[in-house]
């Protein structure tokens, strides 16, 4: 495997709220490789998007503050630079795509305008060239009629079409490393369909790498080279997407798969639910988070929290015991 | 598997639910919102279509499946069967009873039998009223209450019926997860004993693994209470698991209907393809082995709707007439009918 181009290691943020302290994120590590496509998959609570946030350095201080662990990004520690030094990466070398484009764009502002600033920016590049590159990047998108487009405003796009329009800000400065939060959740699912293909494909062209954060397995099955499921801030179990899909060893993971159904499984088969609620991470039970709802939860669960060991071909699960599908 | 359908249901038109009671019959039912302009001279300037010419009948204790993305009309004519949005045109006869012109008053007795359960268990629940009496508003709303004892009991069997603890009741919504929420609003969609319940995105707000929890709920009350339901979701998957038949719906109509199984295995209208091959299978292999037949562009708006075929400027199989000529739902035999001119058949029967 050549060098990764991301190292996250024993990253812990953590928030202050009214219920007392939170940790969102608990000693998460894991690797990207170049031109990689890695899928962080989880509930609501379970840390995916605060993990996303503190790679970007954009976690709200006060009251989130992210407490230990390194974020290596080409050689530099991103959670020790300065400023400045995190403005030139973010949008710059690492873009980030939110779930909400209409809330991600200005409403004040053209389109144009918006892609043609990170060039502008980061680059250097005068607005007028800035703005001919932007065009270029509405057409790589497949904005019809791009030229003409470049003048309008986020509302006289669709929802769709501002995901593009996101994408294409995301791209311009040809980033290494795009992260995608939930980036089709609020998309209709052909659409869905369309805009995670052209993202897949513009990463194929260019060789950058893409964290996908989502809640949705077939997505990760259709998309993501790598998976990482999290619970309750944490890395359960990361492997391959085929091994994963193909020998799960948490009991979560297996839940999860378990419990959804499948467009080509057998319809009306009574599904197996995961029992109890996601957890309340101000309220986290000792030892593992998941041993209150886990059917294969022995005593050493409730008292001490499992480690993320490799159990062989780069599969790693955090679970004491040998569970299987 | 499609011959013993065609056996079994071949003589019947598509759109009766094969054999059997029939306990809801919609007929070309219109829901149109008018369109306006100006504050102090408010003036129409347009349409929208949201509804237009949907036909389907429902069997008692079987489930019909409403698909389709945003924008398609689903929930409307969910809200439009309820009497909750008044028809523009169409009728809808339930339970054999014409109800498309009942007024409020004539209304009453028939909202006793057919009740809906909401997507967003946040938002649907008085925040300021007990579980016990969220669940039972709907019988003091109606005059059945009664005695206070027999009250009681009979929303402690409710809360049980829905899987909470009968602790729970003396609680507020906002101590709930919204799985749990779900199963209050389940129970106060029961409580008047209704013969249909109307469920409208009701597991799309919910995490993935509580989704089950509810969904085996509603399976499970279907078996035990003889319940008939209309499931709207967009969630394909979840639909074809709950349902028996599937209405998949674009821009106001009804493209095609089926047995879950048919429309599955063996999808007629190129939207329904397009809307199967769009949604991701949980298994990396089966993903890498599947055709990946995109649709292009988004749904139009239904305010001006496409000329033709609605589906037309986004089909990958349209045809010159597509772009003139509407497709009428065609009954193709085996309780399928599909709306689409690569399948002509007799327009059904409604």
């Amino acid at each position: 495997m050549p060098s990764p181009l991301l190292q996250v290691r024993n990253l812990t943020t953590r928030f202050n709220t009214e219920r007392g302290r939170v940790v969102a994120v608990d000693r998460v590590s894991f690797d990207i490789g170049p031109g990689e496509t890695m899928a962080i998959v989880g509930e609501s609570g379970s840390g995916k998007s605060v993990t996303a946030l503190s790679i970007m350095r954009l976690i709200p201080t006060p009251p989130g503050r992210i407490e230990t662990g390194e974020v290596i990004f080409e050689g530099k520690d991103l959670l020790t630079l300065g400023d400045a030094g995190i403005r030139a990466i973010r949008g710059n070398k690492i873009a980030m795509i939110f779930q909400e484009p209409m809330s991600s764009l200005n409403p004040a502002l053209t389109v144009g305008l918006q892609v043609a600033e990170p060039i502008n920016l980061h680059r250097g590049s005068p607005w007028g060239k800035a703005m001919a590159m932007a065009k270029d990047l509405l057409g790589r998108v497949r904005i019809p009629d791009a030229a003409s487009r470049l003048a309008s405003y986020p509302h006289q796009y669709s929802g769709g079409m501002r995901q593009r329009v996101m994408i294409a800000m995301a791209l311009a400065c040809q980033p290494r490393l795009i992260i995608a939060d939930e980036p089709t959740t609020a998309l209709d699912v052909t659409v869905q369909a369309q805009i995670l293909d052209l993202l897949k494909e513009l990463t194929r062209e260019t060789g950058s790498s893409l964290l996908l954060i989502t809640h949705d397995l077939g997505l990760v099955a259709r998309y993501a080279d790598r998976v990482a499921v999290m619970y309750g801030g944490r890395i359960v179990e990361a492997a391959s997407a085929r091994e994963l899909y193909k020998n799960p060893r948490h009991p979560y993971t297996l839940g999860l798969m378990a419990s959804v159904p499948r467009l080509d499984g057998e319809a009306g088969r009574p599904l197996v639910p995961i029992d109890g609620q996601p957890p309340d991470l101000a309220q986290l039970p000792p030892g593992c988070a998941f041993s209150p709802r886990c059917r294969a939860a022995t005593d050493p669960c409730r008292v001490s929290s499992p480690p993320l060991v490799d159990v062989g071909q780069q599969h790693l699960k955090a679970c004491f015991n040998d569970v299987r599908a | 598997m499609t011959s013993e359908l065609n056996g079994a249901a071949a003589r019947l038109p598509a759109l009766a639910a094969a054999s059997g009671d029939e306990i809801l019959r919609v007929q070309d039912l219109k829901v149109h919102f008018p369109l306006t302009k100006g504050i102090v001279i408010r003036r129409q300037v347009g349409t929208v279509q949201a509804v237009d010419g949907v036909s389907f009948a429902l069997r008692r204790g079987d489930t019909l499946g409403l698909v389709g993305e945003s924008g398609c009309g689903k929930s409307t004519t969910g809200l439009a069967v309820l009497r909750m949005l008044e028809p523009t045109a169409g009728r809808i006869l339930f339970e054999g009873e014409d109800i498309t012109a009942h007024d409020k008053e004539r209304m009453r007795p028939i909202r006793r039998r057919m009740q809906m359960v909401y997507q967003d268990p946040y938002g649907s629940l008085n925040p300021r009223m007990k579980v016990r009496d969220i669940v039972g508003e709907p019988l003091e709303v109606h005059g059945l209450a009664g005695d206070p004892a027999v009250y009681r009991e009979r929303v402690d069997r409710l809360i049980a019926l829905v899987g909470l603890l009968p602790d729970m009741a003396e609680r507020y919504p906002h101590e709930f997860s919204g799985g749990q929420r779900q199963r209050i609003g389940i129970a106060r969609a029961l409580a008047l004993e209704p013969s249909l319940v109307i469920c409208d995105e009701p597991v799309s707000a919910l995490d993935v693994s509580i989704q089950a929890q509810v969904v085996n709920l509603f399976m499970e009350l279907q078996e035990r209470l003889g319940l008939t339901y209309i499931f709207i979701a967009h969630d394909l998957a979840v639909v074809r698991h709950i349902s028996d038949r599937i209405a998949v719906m674009y821009l106001g109509r009804i493209v095609e209907i089926a047995h879950r199984d048919e429309l599955y295995k063996r999808p007629l209208h190129p939207y329904t393809e397009a809307l199967l091959a769009a949604i991701p299978v949980a298994d990396p292999e089966v993903e890498a082995r599947r055709p990946r037949a995109i649709v292009k562009g988004e749904v139009p708006s239904a305010v001006k709707p496409p000329s033709g075929c609605r589906f037309h400027p986004r089909c990958p199989k349209a045809m010159e007439t597509c772009k003139t000529v509407d497709p009428p739902l065609a009954d193709l035999g085996g309780g399928r009918a599909v709306a689409c001119h690569l399948h002509p058949g007799p327009p059904v029967s409604v």
